[in-house]
């Protein structure tokens, strides 16, 4: 087999530099607005004692679970043996750790006491699956390292077992780290919308579909940059086929989730209001996320049999994608809060505590930036590592 | 004073003992000056929480005077939580519920507030240990490794925990309260550790209508105990199996 | 500039400012902390003994006070700002938030920044049992007489 040759990013295009410059005005604005709510308390966002978790956990729980699944290109390349996918294997694990880094800083930022991080890093609770989550994505950005590591160094990578083992090691841990995230909400009996087994497997497909979008923009975009396309052909049929797979997928485990809730009486409540009755919710659910980020897409991949048009509707669906992504979790989180706590069945509740009615939640700028921060922390560093390092791939004529 | 057989038992051995303690609670100052003429050394008061005691609440939501909220009001008083004009961010530990019964049309008030369970929740979720149950039944936020995530606000059925979204001033010197952290009912453990009931308890069983019932548990010869075994009462959202310590009677 | 000019004229300026500050020391014109003297002879420990362990101390005693409830009147939080009040210029005590706070007087000093009074009270409640240990105080003078006279 040819040697695989990988190229540093050497120039930008000047839309890049623009993009940069946003990305980088965008970052300041995230961390100032993190310490505008540190400073003031959270009175000044959107979040309250009935919507917990705001946009900002919507941006950290999107960009961590796309952060696994940017992996899977790599995994593809070194445990499935697909050897059509070891020109992207690095850029994968770097956009891997670029995106998780980004969503833990939003996550870390957002916490009522962001200082007492060392203490959340060293104190543990182990029954309790944020601790392990902690653990899970610090040995993350660890283990792809090390992975990277095996891929890149010139002495590691001549062994193939070494690269093979470490693989498989950051194939299981990111499985175990995604559903971990999935976890978080599935885990939590107390509120009708969360409480299923579903939500781990469903954000592992999810983590697939959002990876792998992710990949497709990023190649993109360096491909501009580096005067000639990245992706090879066979490489971006396969990425058409794949991105299709990984939404019927997400698509499906969406499906069964609200069927299985829907059958059960005492939760009609719930899934009518985030599928009917619930005003933005359901809006966002049917509009933003099944027709826009799910049917639409698809229905751009399915004809683009061949390659010319599979070039070219790949970047779009992906965008439309990862659009679709962040309205899934936010109906999925801000949605199931906003759902009164069913504390006395039977019984229609009131209180000064805004006991049995509908949350509502208006999204802050101060959490907005935030969000937005985080995800130009991602992309920033990437761009980053790959000007210092050799991450993307160097095609031959032949192959482009 | 109210007639309610249900307070007066403990609150009666409560009162023989402040009594007892006899002029020098005439005024508050006098304690201090015990102190301060006999030397400020002093044993712990009264040891550690012990495993053996299970505090729990009997509610009585028949005596439950619809419109009546003693119980905030002392609580407020006591913790120095209050409203303000955003209630979706201002704390609450303590409410009453208003109850309308679909079927029957029947109303009722019910004060909710941690029901202390014995399999917490929101113990279970907390990343730090923050969120932790003490060896005698009362469920506690350490606000001092309190990393403010919000995670056990997620978790509990009951709606129990508040956070706090602005920085406070004047905290009360026993309860304290700060910005970014989580809290919750703490069935007023500051003085249950000087032997004296929960704020709520007491205003009820003074100036309301004696609904609430404090004790322990774990003691067959306490009332709370007693009742329990020889009444109905229900417990909110009990097929979750958390154990909750406040029970309900006449749901 | 060349290379070892470069690295003449970093290190002149860092033997200065270390010359500067050591002269300033010597001189004794490095500021020190004047924290205010508590009320009473000291309660908990010596001073020396405080001023190295206090923090270890408060870890210990809130760890008990607050996981074991372990309460004691001799550790009691409170009771340790009641007795280090600082009265400000209207003659009440002043919160963490002036600089003349006993706590803050030192920390200030030493630059390091401490979170508790973001959750405890930083004054003394006036109402408080501990509060009667305040100077000029003549009703509890009298009656601290008299115990004094009938338990010798």
């Amino acid at each position: 087999m040819a040697k695989l040759r990988f190229q540093h990013l050497e120039r930008h295009s000047p839309a890049s530099w623009v993009i940069i410059g946003l990305q980088t005005v965008l970052l300041a604005l995230g961390l100032g607005a993190a310490l505008y709510m540190e400073e003031r308390g959270h009175a000044v966002s959107g979040m309250s004692n009935q919507i917990v978790w705001g946009l900002p956990h919507v941006f950290a729980v999107f960009l961590i679970v796309a952060a696994s699944g940017a992996l899977n290109v790599a995994s593809m390349s070194s445990v499935f043996n697909r050897t059509i996918y070891k020109p992207y294997a690095r850029l994968s694990g770097i956009l891997a750790i670029a995106l998780l880094i980004g969503g833990l800083a939003v996550l870390v930022l957002d916490l009522g006491r962001p200082g007492r991080i060392f203490v959340a890093m060293t104190t543990y609770n182990f029954k309790s699956i944020f601790a392990w989550n902690i653990y899970l994505y610090s040995g993350f950005i660890l283990i792809v390292s090390a992975y990277l590591f095996a891929m890149m160094d010139r002495e590691a990578s001549q062994s193939a077992g070494l690269g093979k083992t470490m693989g498989w090691i950051a194939f299981a841990w990111r499985l175990i780290l995604t559903t971990g995230t999935g976890s978080i909400f599935g885990f939590l009996v107390a509120r009708e919308a969360y409480d299923s087994a579903l939500l781990a497997p469903l954000f592992i497909a999810a983590s697939f579909l959002y990876g792998l979008a992710f990949m497709v923009l990023v190649l993109g975009a360096t491909s501009r940059d580096a005067g000639r396309d990245l992706l090879s052909d066979d490489v971006a049929q396969s990425f058409r086929g794949l991105l299709s797979i990984f939404a019927l997928a997400v698509l499906y485990f969406t499906i069964v989730h609200h069927l299985t809730k829907l059958y059960a009486s005492g939760h009609l409540g719930v899934e009518l209001f985030l599928l009917r009755d619930g005003g933005v919710y359901p809006l966002l659910f049917w509009i933003g996320q099944i027709v826009g980020g799910t049917l639409l897409p698809l229905g751009l991949l399915a004809p683009a049999r061949d390659i010319a048009s599979a070039r070219r509707v790949l970047p779009f669906a992906s965008a439309l994608f990862l659009i679709g992504g962040l309205v899934q979790f936010y109906v999925i989180i801000i949605g199931g809060q906003a759902y009164p706590l069913k504390l006395f069945p039977g019984f229609e509740a009131s209180s000064s505590f805004l006991d049995g009615a509908v949350a509502h939640y208006q999204p802050s700028l101060p959490e907005l930036l935030l969000g937005l921060g985080g995800i130009s922390l991602a992309m920033l560093l990437t761009t980053l590592a790959l000007r210092l390092m050799p991450f993307l791939p160097q095609l031959r004529p032949a192959e482009e | 004073m109210s007639a309610g057989s249900q307070g007066m038992q403990p609150l009666a051995d409560r009162r023989a003992m402040l009594r007892a303690a006899g002029g020098f609670l005439a005024t508050l100052l006098a304690p201090g000056v015990t102190l301060y003429a006999f030397g400020a050394q002093s044993e712990p008061a009264g040891g550690q929480a012990s495993g053996k005691v299970r505090w729990g609440l009997l509610i009585d939501v028949g005596r439950c005077a619809p419109g009546c909220d003693l119980c905030v009001a002392a609580c407020r008083d006591e913790n120095g939580w209050h409203e303000s004009d955003r209630p979706e961010i201002d704390a609450q530990w303590i409410r009453k519920v208003k109850l309308h019964d679909l079927r029957t049309g029947a109303d009722r008030e019910v004060p909710v507030m941690c029901q202390h369970c014995d399999k917490p929740a929101c113990v279970d979720v907390c990343p730090t240990g923050a969120s932790f149950k003490r060896a005698d039944g009362i469920v506690l936020v350490d606000k001092h490794i309190c990393i403010g995530c919000r995670f056990c606000m997620m978790a509990c059925p009951y709606k129990a925990r508040s956070f706090v979204h602005e920085p406070l001033r004047d905290q009360k010197p026993w309860a304290p309260r700060g910005k970014g952290t989580v809290e919750g009912c703490t069935l007023c453990v500051h003085r249950l550790d000087s032997a004296r009931l929960p704020a709520c308890v007491e205003a009820c069983a003074e100036k309301g209508g004696g609904a609430m019932l404090f004790g322990d548990l774990n003691d067959p010869n306490s009332d709370i105990a007693k009742a329990v075994a020889k009444h109905a009462s229900t417990r909110i959202r009990s097929d979750l199996g958390l154990g909750p310590a406040v029970h309900y009677q006449n749901l | 500039m060349r290379r070892p000019a470069t690295i003449a004229v970093i290190s002149a300026l860092i033997v200065v400012a270390a010359a500067a500050a050591a002269m300033r020391s010597f001189a004794g014109n490095t500021p020190v902390p004047h924290p205010p003297k508590g009320q009473g002879e000291h309660c908990v420990a010596e001073t020396e003994f405080m001023r190295k362990n206090h923090m270890k101390m408060l870890l210990h005693h809130r760890k008990e006070a607050v996981r074991l409830g372990v309460r004691s009147e001799q550790y009691d939080l409170n009771r340790c700002v009641t007795c280090h009040a600082v009265a400000g210029p209207d003659a009440r005590p002043v919160s963490f938030e002036s600089p003349q706070h006993f706590c803050r007087s030192c920390h200030i000093y030493a630059a390091v920044s401490i979170d508790c009074f973001e959750c405890h009270a930083s004054r003394p409640d006036p109402r408080s049992r501990t509060a009667a240990m305040q100077p000029g105080n003549e009703e509890v003078a009298a009656i601290d007489q008299y115990l004094r006279e009938i338990r010798p």
